[in-house]
């Protein structure tokens, strides 16, 4: 069988065994909806941005969560379940076997692409029917080429961060240190009108600030999409697969 | 004569200057049973792994079924199966699913019933692997391993942990793999395993292969270290001590049959400021 053939057919056992787990299925699904509704219960009412073009809050964290949902179904679901299957010893068994270790990371990777789009779905459906937010259907070519993005970069950062997660039960702490504190400075939990300059320019050396400001722009009403900064995003995707090919390991650690 | 399945000639492999093998030796043929034993830490599963291409060597020469594992060819791990000890499978399928799955992966697979039926599994076939018992993973380790009808399997401690009736079992079923005509490579370090198993046995110690032969030869190798056994008929055992006692020649042990391949293990691998002194009792 092809290379292609064996990502497909990996790719099913992946989905299967993702919906054996409803606990984990359900909150993978859940936890983007909670932050929706949670930030639009409090700053839902007030508008942001600069005067003259303000934006509703729910205007706001429409796009802002479904950025977050593409990193969270990506970095963070790769990068956690990656080490745990490492340390559980499935990557060693796996890489044992003839089927190509690229088949293997594609299908993961493809998997968590699937479950990006069916939040992403998810999170634009509710905006729409909860907070009256258009659905973006002039720019569903814009919005389909940026979760395809966010899926590769964040899937490959997810791969290069279990090199440095010693083990699994660090897993879950050190992904969510690398990813939380950025979610707070990129304009993705709260829209940061007062942050001092210095934290904004830290917060546009990583991904997550220019890939939110864009998925922002996908739901413009005006219909104005600007993905000029999109290439930083990409770039962090090509040093994620960069750092994995180097350092990725296939062996449990102790 | 057949082919060599292994050949191994002059392995060396150190960690960060610590040498765990010391030029290892080793010729394994097609349709044997060979068993690598020794004591945890003396190299065993390092050699293991570098056969099986999960580890690179220092130096020396390895030809696994004509390939240099080292290069990882998808060739070499379409015709070898793989039982390690720290490897898993997804928990959140079943059995059959997770043989299916990795029945998937090579050109030429085994039946999946025929292979839940060898490692015992038959009434777990529906079962998600989380619900199973540690010694029903274990063989669902070996089923996994036999998924591509391998010619040549490797089996790194395959019983430990298992319970006795469990492990004859399991010592069936590679007895059975082997009339199948499977070589098969095991390590262990339980000497009634190799006795019971191997066509041929090599003991491992700090890194170095210190005897090799059959399990018979072994045992015939040690009798020069070993005290002079006497045989008679076991009715006249009594004769024979009355005999000795009233010539004042004090028998310490009275023991049956040759030494057993644990004693010639222990006396291979004990210190040698560990030997207990002839004649001390």
């Amino acid at each position: 069988m092809s290379t292609a053939a064996l990502t497909l057919r990996q790719l099913r056992y992946e989905n299967k065994s993702f919906w054996r787990n409803p606990a984990s299925a359900f909150f993978t699904f859940a936890f983007p909806l909670m932050f929706l509704v949670i930030f639009n219960l409090l700053f839902g009412s007030s508008d942001f941005g600069p005067p003259g073009s303000e934006i509703s809050g729910s205007t706001f964290y429409v796009p802002a969560i479904a950025a977050f949902s593409v990193i969270t179904a990506c970095y963070t679901n790769i990068a956690i379940s990656t080490t745990f299957l490492r340390d559980e010893g499935v990557l060693k068994r796996v890489r044992g076997t003839p089927l190509p270790p690229l088949s293997y990371l594609l299908a993961r990777m493809f998997h968590a692409t699937i479950m990006a789009v069916v939040l992403v779905a998810i999170v634009v459906v509710f905006g729409a029917l909860l907070y009256d937010v258009e659905v973006p259907t002039s720019n569903l070519v814009e919005l389909t080429g940026i979760v395809a993005l966010g899926a590769f970069t964040f899937s490959a950062l997810g791969l290069a961060a279990t090199a440095m997660i010693p083990n699994a039960d660090a897993a879950p702490p050190v992904v969510n240190a690398t990813i939380l504190p950025l979610l707070f400075i990129s304009d993705v939990f709260i829209p940061l009108a007062s942050a001092p300059d210095w934290l904004e320019s830290v917060a546009k050396v990583f991904p997550i600030w220019h890939y939110s400001h864009a998925m922002l722009t996908v739901f413009e009403p005006s219909g104005a999409f600007e993905g000029g900064n999109l290439w930083i995003v990409g770039a962090w995707g090509l040093a994620g697969v960069a750092l994995a090919t180097r350092f990725f390991t296939w062996e449990p650690r102790k | 004569m057949p082919s060599p399945a292994i050949e191994v000639r002059g392995l060396r492999k150190s960690y960060d200057g610590t040498e765990a093998v010391t030029g290892v030796d080793l010729t394994v043929d097609e349709g044997e049973i060979f068993a690598l034993l020794g004591p945890n830490g003396a190299g065993k599963t390092t050699t293991v792994e570098i056969m099986e291409g999960h580890r690179a060597r220092t130096s020396g020469d390895v030809s696994v079924l004509g390939h240099d594992p080292a290069k990882r060819e998808r060739a070499l791990k379409e015709r070898i199966g793989i039982v390690l000890q720290d490897t898993g499978v997804n928990r959140f399928l079943t059995v059959a699913e997770v043989i299916d799955q990795y029945r998937g992966y090579y050109p030429d697979p085994r039946p999946r019933d025929e292979i839940i039926e060898v490692v015992g599994l038959a009434d777990k076939r529906d079962e998600l692997v989380r619900r199973l018992s540690g010694g029903q993973q274990r063989r669902l380790d070996v089923a996994v391993g036999l998924a591509g009808d391998p010619e040549l399997l490797f089996l790194d401690e395959p019983t430990t942990g298992f319970d006795p009736s469990a492990r004859r079992n399991a010592w069936q079923m590679i007895k059975n793999l082997n009339e199948l005509g499977k070589t098969i490579f095991l390590t262990t370090h339980y000497m009634d395993e190799a006795q019971f198993l191997a066509d041929r046995v090599a003991i491992i110690v700090a890194g170095k292969i210190v005897a090799e032969g059959t399990p018979e030869a072994l045992r015939e190798g040690l009798a020069g270290d070993a005290r002079p056994t006497y045989s008679v008929a076991p009715e006249r055992a009594q004769e024979l001590q009355q005999l000795a006692q009233s010539k004042g020649i004090e028998l310490i042990e009275v023991s049956t049959g040759k030494p057993s391949l644990e004693e010639v293990y222990l006396s291979l691998t004990r210190p040698a400021d560990d030997q207990p002194e002839s004649g001390a009792q």
